[in-house]
């Protein structure tokens, strides 16, 4: 599988980064406009996906390493987590502690939810692309034994 | 109101054709069609949250389900007619039938008697979470417990992909078992 043609290779290289900085934005704004973490999340796993697609499997692991992978997945669960329990210093679990912070419809508003966007929005695109590249591998190894 | 008719129709289609077609590529383009549908109706009830995570998860999993099981070379089914499984099939769908009459007859109106929960979150978000959406601030304060669990449910389930797919237990292609063994 060495990825489509000269056309779809060039097209992707211009539209990949406009599809992840969506994600960006949907996961940033996600107290304020709909959307949130895992959509976000999804948008930025499809675009990697696009990446792999377009580019064939040999070609787009040089530009993701799949440590990053594993790094992503696990440092956001724990991120999520963390947050949580550090509510349960002040004695409940989710606390939504500096809320009173920042105005309403502003970027820098709603205490720890960006952060927990942020935190969901890293385990939901590694996570899930992770799994799309662990079947397709999966496919790539089995033509190539037999 | 009659636009739901309409998507819901053509969602009901949708699925009819994605179990009646042999073909395993049509099928999932028809469970396709079934989602985008799904997405449209979130539109029209005004659940925008809901139609960007339902659009992007069905993309997705299309993409997942074209790459990692038609490029495996299962392309046809061969479905077997059995009568049992459709006196089964009868009953069991009788008998949720009869269940969905008695439950949708003690459903509130559509769209109108909301909860006292409900009615708190949408009182007291502005004030004391301060996000403008409050379908996030519901998910990641008030409920954000269920959150919790939810991303434990994901980071289970990729955890299992990982070891099943994994490439260190696998057998080698000629001490693999015959298939329907």
């Amino acid at each position: 599988m060495r990825g489509m043609s000269l056309i779809v290779k060039r097209i992707t290289k211009y539209t990949v980064g406009l599809i992840m900085l969506f994600g960006i934005y949907i996961v940033l704004h996600g107290h304020l406009s709909p959307g949130g973490g895992f959509a976000g999340g999804v948008i930025i796993a499809l675009s990697f996906i696009h990446l792999i697609l377009a580019f064939g499997r040999k070609d787009a692991e040089k530009m993701i390493p799949g440590k990053f992978l594993a790094l992503g997945e696990s440092f956001g669960g724990l991120l999520f987590l963390g947050l949580a329990l550090i509510g349960l210093a002040s004695g409940v679990f989710f606390l939504n502690f500096f809320h009173s912070k920042g105005t309403p419809f502003n970027l820098l508003s709603a205490g720890i939810i960006p952060l927990c966007n942020i935190a969901i929005g890293l385990k939901v695109g590694a996570g899930l692309f992770a799994v799309f590249m662990v079947l397709a591998l999966f496919r790539i190894d089995e033509k190539e034994e037999k | 109101m009659f636009e739901l008719y309409v998507v819901m129709v053509f969602m009901i289609i949708g699925a009819v054709v994605a179990v009646r077609l042999r073909g395993l590529l049509s099928s999932v383009i028809a469970v396709g069609a079934v989602g985008l549908g799904l997405c449209v109706m979130f539109l029209l009830l005004r659940a925008p949250d809901l139609a960007i995570t339902q659009l992007v998860v069905e993309i997705l999993c299309l993409v997942i389900l074209i790459r990692a099981t038609i490029g495996r070379g299962i392309s046809r089914l061969q479905p077997k007619a059995n009568r049992w499984i459709l006196a089964a099939f009868v009953i069991f769908a009788a008998g949720f039938l009869y269940a969905a009459y008695l439950a949708i007859r003690q459903v509130p109106d559509f769209g109108g008697a909301l909860m006292s929960t409900s009615q708190f979150y949408i009182a007291n978000t502005l004030s004391k979470v301060k996000a403008a959406n409050i379908v996030s601030a519901i998910i990641l304060d008030f409920r954000g417990y269920d959150t919790l669990g939810e991303a434990t449910v994901l980071f289970t389930s990729v955890i299992a992909v990982l070891a099943v797919m994994r490439r260190k237990g696998r057998k080698k292609i000629d001490e693999r078992d015959e298939p329907n063994s």
